[in-house]
């Protein structure tokens, strides 16, 4: 059964087209990552998600049930904001016996003296007690109970929002953008956190960043997400190594991934600024018909006869890994990762050739779609 | 003192391995202090604390105005304030108008603050309507009020008589007199604390709302209760505050509208206090009610600062 699916949902504000009809399928128990750079549209979607805010078009299910039409309160989801919303004059304890209070105690048994005393208001306040407990102690909260948020620092926060949203078990969890405001040291460590109550709770999990290493990291399959729109859904791995589109190539990796205009003949044969690419486009796409090739950092390499003579701009020590720039002769910047070993000095200016291997290589077409049926040509070999 | 004024460390051409001549430098500093605070110091002793003084001494002397010299009578006059019953139905109608128009005033404008906040349209508009008494002058405003509450010729009667009720003569008997002040108080106190809590309202966090909702909080009433009430906690105090020390203050109104009338239905402590010191000259029973005056101010700040400040701000 799914946990969240939603079907072509769009949201316009104004005369901005916000989302574009949103398609997403979320498993339950899976967690999936909505990756895409600010503005996108994707804390957007998740408000949609939550209830806060209604779509103009599409269908949002939860667990099988079409929940478009319903309050936030009746959707059976719990949200984490990046700003954790805590509420400032409750206590750890109150702040995460909210969603619990709300929905099992009456209205006269939530006033401050009276609700007290009210009949059943007892049992039910001590159940609310007891799971609050267990959901702090989950969360290594024990100690800070009494505390008001004011008192606790930045990862307390956090954890206190996590706290409130997996007391109640919901159906889906939302989780916007939760680490933003964490110190990076305590971002690592908070991430695996996340991930591992994600996987005791097992509920569905969908999870907004602009953070590439929060989303490769974390989710089991990682939505791209750009100008209202989903570019592609896929494993960790898939969205790294085998992009549909040029934008998702060029948005998940650091440095960024080469590119490099060509051109395919009618042959097929893709041609690089005047040099063969070793790569032939095959069936209906065959042509003459402008392509982009894109290749990895890691996937370059100094070549000593062959490659693309390009001219050295600079070299980064990065410590694991030595990053060099270069430019080819019609200015396209290059950036090719080497190992940490390489010893010769490359003084800005100094020739250079690099090469890759056209099997690692990735073609698309005009529209930046990925092109697959392509073919090695073993020769001739660059050059 | 000095030390916190100047430190040593900031004063420039003195490197870090010289031992500065500290004697000499630290009398210096103390002058410059003293000095760079002396207009200030001044003008609060001549301005403030010599005029108060003045009033406190004052209180304790039999001194009236075009006397030659005076007798200290100790709490002679309190002892007659305890006795006099002007000053007791003056008091009496204070303590009234405040537990009116405090609560009127607040809830009011909390009410009309949630609505003008929860519109999408007009909240300039309605925001200037209702601080409009704020910016006009009260005494000129009491005469429009004058016609409204006239028995027969104003226009809240005339609606009145339209469904069948006779209306009072609102600021001439005594049974209604003081009601009619307290409305007026409202309706003057009224755009003030909707300003503030319209200040309050915006900056509360909308993530809020949007978690209440998430949480569980269906009703509007909810979402007050868990978000928006405590929020607004240190606005209501300061509106409250802020309003009762207006609201003992009343003075123009009562002055302008019924001179503390009719026989003496709607005498408050400043007018009682403006009678006794300017109308008959006596400047130290005068000076004895400002002091209860100045008591209960005093007593409302001291209940802000020190005991409800602690419970509406959290951290």
């Amino acid at each position: 059964m799914s946990g969240i699916r939603i079907e072509g949902v769009a949201r316009r504000y104004g005369g901005t087209a916000v989302l574009k009809g949103v398609s997403l399928e979320v498993a339950a128990g899976e967690f999936v990552a909505l990756l895409g750079p600010s503005g996108c549209g994707k804390s957007t979607l998740m408000r949609l998600i939550a209830g806060i805010d209604r779509p103009d078009a599409g269908r949002i299910l939860i667990q099988g049930r079409d929940v478009t039409a319903l309050r936030p309160a009746d959707r059976d989801v719990a949200m984490v904001f990046q700003s954790y919303a805590l509420y400032p004059h409750l206590t750890v304890e109150e702040n995460i016996a909210v969603p619990l209070a709300m929905r099992r105690l009456s209205a006269p048994q939530r006033l401050p003296l009276l609700g007290r005393w009210w009949p059943g208001s007892r049992a039910a306040r001590r159940a609310i007690h007891e799971e609050v407990g267990s959901a702090a102690l989950a969360l290594g909260l024990g100690s800070l109970l009494d505390r008001r948020p004011g008192q606790l620092s930045g990862g307390q926060r956090q954890r206190v929002a996590l706290a409130r949203a997996i007391v109640r078990h919901p159906a889906a969890f939302l989780m916007d953008e939760p680490l933003s405001n964490l110190d990076a040291a305590l971002r690592v460590h908070t991430r695996r956190e996340i991930v591992e109550i994600h996987r005791r709770v097992g509920a569905a999990t969908l999870y907004v960043t602009h953070d590439q290493t929060e989303a490769l990291t974390m989710a089991d399959r990682v939505a791209v997400m750009q100008g209202g729109e989903i570019l592609q859904v896929a494993g960790p791995r898939a969205i790294y190594a085998d992009p549909e589109d040029l934008r998702v190539a060029c948005f998940i990796g650091s440095p960024r991934i080469n590119t490099l205009e060509g051109v395919a003949d009618s042959h097929g044969l893709v041609r690089l600024g005047g040099y063969p690419s070793g790569l032939r486009l095959c069936g209906a796409a065959a042509g003459p018909a402008p392509v982009t090739l894109a290749v990895r950092p890691e996937d370059l390499y100094l070549s000593e006869t062959g490659g693309l003579p390009a001219e050295a701009a600079g070299l980064e020590f990065l410590g694991e890994s030595l990053l060099l720039h270069a430019r080819l002769a019609g200015g396209t910047p290059l950036v090719c990762r080497l190992p940490p070993s390489y010893v010769p000095d490359l003084p800005p200016g100094s020739p250079v050739r690099l090469g890759f291997d056209p099997a690692r290589a990735l073609l698309f077409d005009a529209r930046g779609k990925r092109l697959r049926d392509i073919a090695v040509v073993p020769e001739p070999a660059l050059v | 003192m000095s030390d916190a004024v100047l430190p040593p460390r900031l004063s420039p051409g003195l490197s870090p391995g010289l031992a500065p001549p500290r004697p000499r430098w630290r009398a210096g500093e103390t002058l410059t202090a003293w000095m760079l605070s002396l207009p200030a110091v001044l003008a609060y002793w001549v301005l403030l604390l010599l005029p108060t003084l003045a009033a406190v001494a004052l209180a304790f002397t039999d001194y009236e105005l075009g006397m030659d010299g005076f007798a200290w009578i100790g709490l002679g006059n309190f002892a007659e304030l305890m006795t006099d019953r002007g000053f007791l139905q003056a008091f009496r109608n204070t303590l009234f108008y405040v537990a009116v128009v405090t609560p009127g005033s607040i809830l009011g404008a909390l009410g009309l603050a949630l609505l003008i906040e929860g519109g999408t349209r007009g909240r300039t508009f309605f925001r200037a309507v209702f601080f409009l008494p704020v910016v006009s002058l009260t005494v000129a405003m009491a005469s429009a009020w004058q016609y409204l509450l006239h028995p027969t010729i104003g226009p809240l009667n005339a609606v009145l008589r339209q469904v069948g009720v006779e209306g009072p003569a609102w600021l001439s008997s005594s049974g209604t007199v003081m009601w009619a002040l307290a409305g007026i108080g409202i309706w003057e106190n009224l755009g003030f604390n909707l300003v503030l809590f319209l200040a309050g309202l915006t900056a509360i966090p909308r993530d809020l709302y949007a978690a209440a909702e998430v949480d569980g909080a269906r009703s509007a009433w909810s979402r007050f209760r868990l978000v928006t009430w405590p929020m607004l906690g240190p606005t209501t105090l300061f509106v409250l505050t802020i309003t009762m020390i207006r609201a003992v203050r009343v003075f123009d109104t009562v002055k302008v509208l019924t001179q503390g009338g009719p026989d003496r239905a709607s005498e408050v402590l400043l007018h009682t206090m403006y009678q006794e010191g300017f109308t008959y000259f006596r400047l130290g029973y005068s000076a004895a009610i400002t002091l209860v005056f100045l008591a209960i101010v005093l007593a409302l700040m001291w209940l802000q600062t020190r005991v409800l400040d602690k419970r509406v701000h959290y951290g």
